[in-house]
C-alpha cells in the first residue's frame, strides 16, 4: 500500500490507526481489509456540525450498522458550580444563566426559586413577578424548541426549516432585549424576584409575536410532515420507551414522547402552573417523529400559557417587600443593556446616608441565607432541571448543583443508537435535544 | 486569638489591631468554613468586616425531627420502616427541613435502602433524579456528603438520601444497578469530589480531563485564578477578594 501525502497512518497495539483529515478516505479504505476488519471504530466530534454541539461519539462500525456508541462529554466544563461558591447568592444569577444558553431563564428561575426556599420567602414573591417569570419562561421554551427544531432539520439535512427556525427565534430574543437588555445571558430573574419590570412595548412585541406564529407553525409543518425524507428518517428511529425513559432518568419531551405525561408544571407545580389551562402533549411511538411532534405541540402549549400570562399582568412590585433582600433599585434599560436607576443614584448620593449604606452592604456583601438545603426542579425545555442547593448560613452558597437534564439524558443516546444505522445516531442525538453548555456546566 | 499588628494578609491590606473592647472569645474564634471566608479585608481574627461585632456565624447542627413530620413524609418512614427490616441499622438520622424530608443513611447500606425504596409498592421511587456531593470541611470527620434525590412519579414524592463517608476512605456501593441514571451521575461525583462508588460499571472521570489531578469541588481546592489589572489597580483573583461570612 502507498502512502498518500493527505492521511498519516500509524501502527498501535490496537492495530493500524488513520488521521483522518478529509480528502483522504482512498487511503482509509484501501487501508482496511473489508473481508476481516469488520469493525472499525469511529471518533465522531467534538468539532463535528451534526453532533449539536461539543459532544463526542465513540462508535464502533460494522458496515453502516452501529455496534456500540459511547458518548465522551466534558468539553465545555467551565467549572460554573464551583466558581458559584466564591460569589454572592445574588451574582449567582449572572453565572447559571450561562449553563444552558439555549434555556436562560430557566436555569435563573430555577436558582431563584430554590434561594428563596432557603431564605423561607417562597410565599412572599408577589404576584407579578411570578407571572412575569412564567411568561418569561415560555417565550423561552419556545425559543429553544425553535433552536432544536432547526439545528435537528440542518442535521437531518432541512436547511430550510433551520433558517426559519432561527429566523423565529431572533423574535423571542428580540422581545427578551427589551425587556432584560440582553439577547442571552439575562441575569433577569433574581432571588426574590426580576431585576426590571417589563416595559409595554414588549408587551406590544409579545402580542404581534403571538399574532404571527400560528402561522410560522403551521409553515414548519407543511414543510416537514409530510415530506417523505424527513418520515423516513424519523418514524421508528432511535425508539425509548417509557421503562428505558424512567430507568435512564430522561425526562421532559423525551419522555412526553414515549406516551407517559411526565410534566412538572403539573404533577408537581411550581410558579402557580396549576392556575394556568395548558395541555401536556405525548405521542405514543416513543421516536424522533414523536418527539418532533411533541415539540411542535408544545410551542402551541406555550403560546397558550404565553396569552393567559400576559392576561394576568397587573400593575405591582416585582420584588419581595423584604429591603434586606430586593436589590435597591428597579433598574432600567438603557441603550446598551441593563443600565442604572438615575433616581435611585440620586437618591443615595444626594440625599440619604443611610440608603448608601444600605446600597452598599447590600451590594458588596450581599444577604445570609440561613443553613439548610433545598431541591428545587422545574420543567425546562429538556425535562427536569433540579436545583441542589446548600447554604452554609453565609452571603455566598456553599454548594448549588444542576440537575441538568442535557446531562442526564445523553445517557440515553447508546440506548437509542446501537443497533441502528449510523445516521441514525445523528437522528436519536438530535431528538435529545442536548445543550452543551448545559451538560458540561 | 489575636492577629499580629504587623502581618498583612494576601491582599496586601495591613491586618488591622484588635478593636478596643473585642474580647478574645468566641463568636471570634470561629474559623471559616472555606477559603471562600477569608480574603482581601483577611481578618484572621473574627472573618467578621461587617462592622457588627457578634455577626459571625456559626455552624448549626442537623436537628433530627421527632415525629410526626408531616405531609408524606410519616408514611414514607412507616413504609420504609415496614419493608426493611434493618431500618434501625441503616438510618442514621431523619431530618425535615424546609417541607423536604432527607434520611441519613450509612454508606454501606445505600444500594439496599434505594433498592426497598424503588421496589416496595407502598414506596415507589422509581425516579432517581439527582445524585450530587456536597463537602462539608471542617465538619466530622465524615466530610464528603453523597446526596440522592428520588422521585416517587406515582405518588408524586420526592426524598432525598443523604450518606456521608470520609476523605480517607471514601466508598460507598455505587446505585447504578437499581438506578442506571445514576451511572453518569456518580461519574461527576467522582471527578468532582473522589468520592468512589463501588460496583459502578465504569468509574472515570466525566467533566475534567483523563488526567486531572485532584477533585476541584472539595473545599480544600482553590478556585485558582490570576489577578487582573482595571484602570491601574490589581483586582486579586475571585477567591482572594475580600469576602463576608
Amino acid at each position: 500500500m502507498t502512502t498518500s501525502n493527505y492521511a498519516t497512518e500509524r501502527e498501535t497495539t490496537e492495530g493500524r490507526v488513520f488521521t483522518v483529515t478529509g480528502g483522504d478516505w482512498d487511503t482509509v479504505v484501501s487501508g482496511t481489509d473489508p473481508i476481516n476488519d469488520e469493525r472499525i471504530v469511529v471518533n465522531m466530534g467534538p468539532q463535528h456540525p451534526s453532533t449539536h454541539g461539543v459532544l463526542r461519539l465513540i462508535l464502533e462500525l460494522e458496515g453502516e450498522t452501529v455496534r456500540e456508541a459511547r458518548s465522551v462529554v466534558g468539553y465545555l466544563h467551565t467549572g460554573i458550580e464551583k466558581n458559584l461558591e466564591y460569589r454572592n447568592w445574588v451574582q449567582g444569577s449572572t453565572f447559571v444563566t450561562r449553563m444552558d444558553y439555549l434555556a436562560p431563564i430557566f436555569n435563573e428561575t430555577g436558582y431563584a426559586l430554590a434561594v428563596e426556599k432557603l431564605l423561607g420567602i417562597t410565599d412572599d414573591i408577589t404576584e407579578r413577578a411570578t407571572t412575569i417569570r412564567v411568561l418569561m419562561m415560555e417565550l423561552n421554551r419556545i425559543s429553544s424548541h425553535l433552536v432544536w427544531l432547526a439545528t435537528t432539520g440542518m442535521e437531518l439535512g432541512a436547511i430550510s426549516i433551520m433558517l426559519y427556525g432561527f429566523r423565529e427565534r431572533e423574535y423571542i430574543l428580540d422581545i427578551f432585549e427589551t425587556i432584560t437588555g440582553l439577547r442571552m445571558n439575562h441575569a433577569y430573574v433574581r432571588p426574590g424576584g426580576v431585576a426590571q419590570d417589563v416595559p409595554d412595548e414588549a408587551i406590544v412585541k409579545i402580542r404581534e409575536f403571538l399574532k404571527m406564529m400560528p402561522k410560522k407553525l403551521k409553515e414548519y409543518e407543511d414543510l416537514l410532515s409530510g415530506q417523505p425524507i424527513w418520515l423516513e428518517r424519523t418514524k421508528n428511529v432511535a425508539v425509548l420507551d417509557v421503562t428505558g425513559c424512567v430507568a435512564l432518568g430522561i425526562t421532559g419531551p423525551v419522555l412526553r414522547s414515549a406516551g407517559l405525561a411526565w410534566d412538572l408544571r403539573k404533577t408537581m407545580p411550581y410558579c402557580g402552573y396549576e392556575t394556568y389551562e395548558f395541555d401536556v402533549p405525548t405521542h405514543p411511538d416513543g421516536d424522533v417523529w414523536g418527539r418532533y411532534q411533541v415539540r411542535l405541540a408544545e410551542i402551541r402549549e406555550s403560546m397558550k400559557l404565553v396569552e393567559q400570562a400576559l392576561d394576568r399582568l397587573r400593575p405591582g412590585p416585582v420584588m419581595v417587600a423584604d429591603r434586606k433582600i430586593a436589590w435597591p433599585a428597579q433598574l432600567a434599560i438603557g441603550v446598551d443593556g441593563m443600565g442604572n436607576s438615575l433616581e435611585h443614584v440620586a437618591k443615595i448620593m444626594g440625599q440619604s446616608m443611610e440608603s448608601l449604606i444600605h446600597h452598599f452592604k447590600l451590594v458588596t456583601e450581599g444577604f445570609r441565607v440561613p443553613p439548610g438545603q433545598v431541591y428545587v426542579a422545574i420543567e425546562a425545555p429538556r425535562g427536569e432541571l433540579g436545583v441542589h442547593a446548600v447554604s452554609d448560613g453565609g452571603t455566598r452558597p456553599y454548594r448549588v448543583h444542576y440537575r441538568e437534564p442535557s446531562f442526564v439524558n445523553l445517557q440515553a443516546l447508546p440506548a437509542m443508537a446501537e443497533g441502528g444505522l449510523i445516521a441514525d445516531v445523528i437522528a436519536g442525538g438530535a431528538s435529545l435535544d442536548p445543550v452543551m453548555g448545559g451538560c458540561d456546566r | 486569638m489575636t492577629a499580629p499588628n504587623d502581618r498583612t494578609n494576601d491582599g496586601g491590606v495591613p491586618v488591622p489591631v484588635t478593636p478596643a473592647g473585642a474580647r478574645g472569645t468566641a463568636p471570634a474564634e470561629y474559623p471559616p468554613s472555606s477559603p471562600a471566608g477569608r480574603g482581601m479585608f483577611g481578618n484572621q481574627g473574627t472573618g467578621d468586616v461587617s462592622g457588627y461585632g457578634g455577626l459571625v456565624r456559626q455552624r448549626q447542627p442537623i436537628e433530627e425531627a421527632s415525629r410526626p413530620y408531616g405531609g408524606y413524609f410519616d408514611e414514607v418512614r412507616d413504609a420504609l420502616e415496614e419493608a426493611y427490616p434493618a431500618f434501625g441499622d441503616a438510618i442514621e438520622k431523619v431530618v425535615v427541613d424546609r417541607g423536604e424530608l432527607t434520611l441519613h443513611v450509612r454508606p454501606e447500606r445505600i444500594a439496599e435502602v434505594c433498592q426497598v425504596l424503588r421496589d416496595d409498592l407502598a414506596l415507589r421511587f422509581e425516579l432517581c433524579s439527582s445524585v450530587s456531593g456536597v463537602d462539608y470541611l471542617g465538619a466530622d470527620e465524615r466530610r464528603l456528603h453523597v446526596v440522592y434525590l428520588l422521585t416517587s412519579m406515582t405518588y408524586r414524592r420526592r426524598i432525598r438520601l443523604e450518606a456521608a463517608v470520609s476523605v480517607e476512605a471514601p466508598h460507598l456501593p455505587s446505585v447504578t444497578a437499581i438506578y442506571p441514571t445514576a451511572d453518569w451521575q456518580e461519574r461527576e461525583a467522582y471527578d468532582m469530589f473522589g468520592i468512589v462508588f463501588d460496583g459502578h460499571p465504569n468509574l472515570t472521570r466525566i467533566l475534567m480531563p483523563d488526567d486531572w489531578e485532584g477533585h476541584p469541588q472539595r473545599k480544600d481546592y482553590p478556585l485558582g485564578g490570576v489577578p487582573v489589572e482595571y484602570k491601574g489597580a490589581e483586582i486579586p483573583p475571585p477567591d482572594r477578594r475580600r469576602s463576608y461570612q
